[in-house]
């Protein structure tokens, strides 16, 4: 096994650390059951995010927050290929009965089949990025580089200060309102580290959801992807696995059918620290304006 | 819509239900308040130490007990809002230059003492010139001068690094203006303390602080001007909807502040209002900028539009 790239743990000063951690998400099975929202809650004991009702779809949690670290979105959507549908038949082709799209016929009934949409499931979560910028501006150190590679706020250290918020290109970390503390997807990092699975992953019923090292992931998503396109899945697209977009690669990726805004995913996702020294540079040459102004203010009137 | 909205076209694009990608920042108005204070107590001490380097003791003690007040009012806006003010101290856990707020609290913790000790200085002329008291008497003003010094040292570094901090995130409309911005926030800060002294010192004393608050008035309305529409898309938070208002509000009385000071060098009076109007032109414009990033957020648009018009260059 080889790590290509930059690697964040040994960077981060762990000399040993383990393979890279992470989840590749293939939406192409996703059936959004949203068992590994549940089962997130469950094991992390996330409190609930109020029982609203948005009216826009069968996702009623919306988005990532402090209170939903995964989050399955649910995009309803003209079909735009025959074959895209024929991904969500695969159960069709195994052993399992394919129960059908919606449609105006009853499931299973032949015929005519209104097949003119389709429906677009993903579970969305952390991407625990190569270059982070939650943790780049964090002021106190509470959140931290683990030895897997993954992003971890500390909850005995953050005092909520907020910067992480918006520093995250994804929008993914929030603060929770009535403890004022910022909250996130730890990669079940009381899990890994025991060798269990995170939780998310444990319990999804399709393995849309994939935990392992990240390597290993990456080869198995660049086969699952060249499969789907050989049968006409062209839309099929992979997100966040190249290492040399604006965030360094993410630690969490994913396979999509859509363009990833569809998804609420920035499609150029960049980590704001990569301006900073460029930043710091203007922050200087208008600093020193400042005490130019100052200076030639006082000798221009001296008496 | 209005003459200065046409000009960016309408933009196509797709998102999931038109929910924000990014999430707005969860800062109360208490950073925007901060960011003014901060401003001011930086242009306060420039014009403090200043005055105490060419002997105009009016103008000092406006700019030292100043530069005192906003920077207990910064500490206080800072503290407040955090989710856990018990935890202020935690940011004094690490150095980290790639946290612009990290920076900034070591600058703020290097300020701030000297910016006390320089505003107690001026309390020796009160003090008795023998017995117990009488050492601070005679250590008291070479002290004063020192710390009034080093604030001032540290002062620029103060009014700009608060622009990197709201640059260095995915907040579409502060990220793209991060060359621009820190030239508002050094502008607004010598207006504001120059305006400080316009309102404590008699118009002889105040003389180069007038100077200092048209020169800051200047660099901040033409850098906010560069911000509000030479960013594409991006300037339209800018101009919009109550950042918009607040903006044009900065710059009225930006612009009449600093046309009052001048014609008004006469007049202590009218040198105070002129004053006044500088300082709520830079208070609206601290507020201004602080709301166009949060409506940039809300909006999708602007995360995704200037993004997918990358992707398509490259």
């Amino acid at each position: 096994m080889t790590t290509t790239g930059y690697d964040p743990a040994p960077a981060a000063g762990y000399p040993d650390a383990p393979p890279r951690m992470g989840f590749f998400t293939d939406t192409s099975v996703c059936i959004g059951c949203k068992a590994c929202e549940v089962a997130c809650k469950e094991w992390n004991a996330v409190p609930d995010d109020g029982f609203d009702l948005l009216g826009m779809s069968y996702d009623n949690t919306g988005g990532l927050s402090a209170n939903t670290w995964r989050h399955v979105a649910f995009v309803e959507q003209a079909a735009p290929s025959a074959a895209s549908l024929d991904v969500l038949r695969e159960a069709a082709e195994g052993a399992t009965q394919f129960l059908g799209m919606p449609s105006s016929t009853l499931p299973g009934e032949t015929g005519r089949e209104d097949r003119d949409l389709r429906w677009l499931m993903m579970s969305d979560v952390c991407k625990h990025c190569t270059h982070a910028g939650c943790l780049d501006v964090c002021p106190t150190g509470a959140l931290f580089r683990t030895e897997f590679g993954t992003v971890v706020v500390q909850e005995d250290i953050c005092n909520g200060c907020g910067y992480c918020i918006p520093a995250c290109p994804y929008g993914v970390i929030d603060q929770r309102r009535d403890d004022g503390r910022a909250w996130k997807c730890t990669l079940c990092y009381d899990r890994i580290g025991d060798g269990l699975t995170p939780a998310c992953a444990q319990a999804c019923p399709t393995e849309s959801i994939q935990y392992g090292e990240l390597d290993e992931l990456r080869a198995r998503a660049a086969s699952r992807l060249a499969t789907l396109h050989e049968r006409g899945v062209t839309e099929a697209r992979l997100y966040g696995h190249d290492q040399n977009d604006g965030v360094g690669g993410d630690g969490a990726f994913f396979l999509l059918l859509d363009e990833p805004e569809v998804y609420g995913l920035p499609p150029d996702p960049v980590v704001p620290t990569r301006e900073l020294p460029s930043m710091w540079k203007h922050a200087g040459v208008a600093a020193v304006t400042m005490a130019a102004a100052a200076v030639a203010a006082f000798l221009g009137w001296r008496r | 819509m209005t003459r200065e909205q046409s000009v960016v076209p309408r933009a196509e694009f797709r998102s999931y239900y038109g929910r924000p990608v990014v999430k707005p920042p969860v800062w109360r108005h208490d950073i925007a308040a901060y960011l003014f204070t901060g401003g001011l107590a930086a242009g306060s001490a420039l014009v403090a130490a200043g005055a105490d380097l060419t002997g105009r003791p009016a103008l000092r003690t406006t700019g030292r007990v100043t530069a005192l007040a906003a920077t207990l009012a910064s500490t206080y806006f800072l503290v407040n809002d955090l989710g856990r003010p018990a935890r202020s101290h935690h940011m004094l856990r690490v150095a980290k230059p790639t946290s612009p707020m990290s920076v900034g609290t070591w600058i703020l913790a290097t300020f701030g003492p000297a910016a006390g000790v320089a505003a107690v200085a001026e309390a020796a002329p009160w003090l008795p010139p023998r017995g117990m008291l009488g050492f601070a008497t005679r250590a008291l003003p070479p002290a004063g001068r020192a710390a009034g010094l080093t604030a001032a040292a540290v002062a620029p570094a103060l009014a700009t690094y608060t622009a990197v901090l709201l640059a260095d995130t995915s907040t579409p409309s502060w990220h793209a203006a991060r060359r621009r911005l820190p030239f508002v926030f050094a502008g607004s800060a010598l207006a504001s303390g120059g305006a400080a002294g316009l309102i404590g010192a008699d118009p002889v004393q105040a003389a180069p602080a007038r100077a200092m608050a048209v020169a800051g008035a200047a660099l901040e309305i033409a850098a906010a001007h560069g911000v509000e529409t030479r960013m594409g898309l991006l300037s339209e938070p800018y101009r919009q909807g109550r950042a918009g208002r607040l903006l044009r509000a900065a710059r009225l009385l930006t612009v009449t502040g600093a046309v009052a000071a001048i014609a008004a060098r006469r007049s202590r009076a009218a040198s105070a209002l002129a004053g006044l109007a500088l300082l709520g032109g830079s208070l609206a414009t601290r507020f201004g900028v602080f709301e166009a990033g949060k409506q940039s957020a809300e909006d999708p648009k602007y995360t995704v539009v200037p993004q997918r018009e990358r992707l398509s260059r490259s």
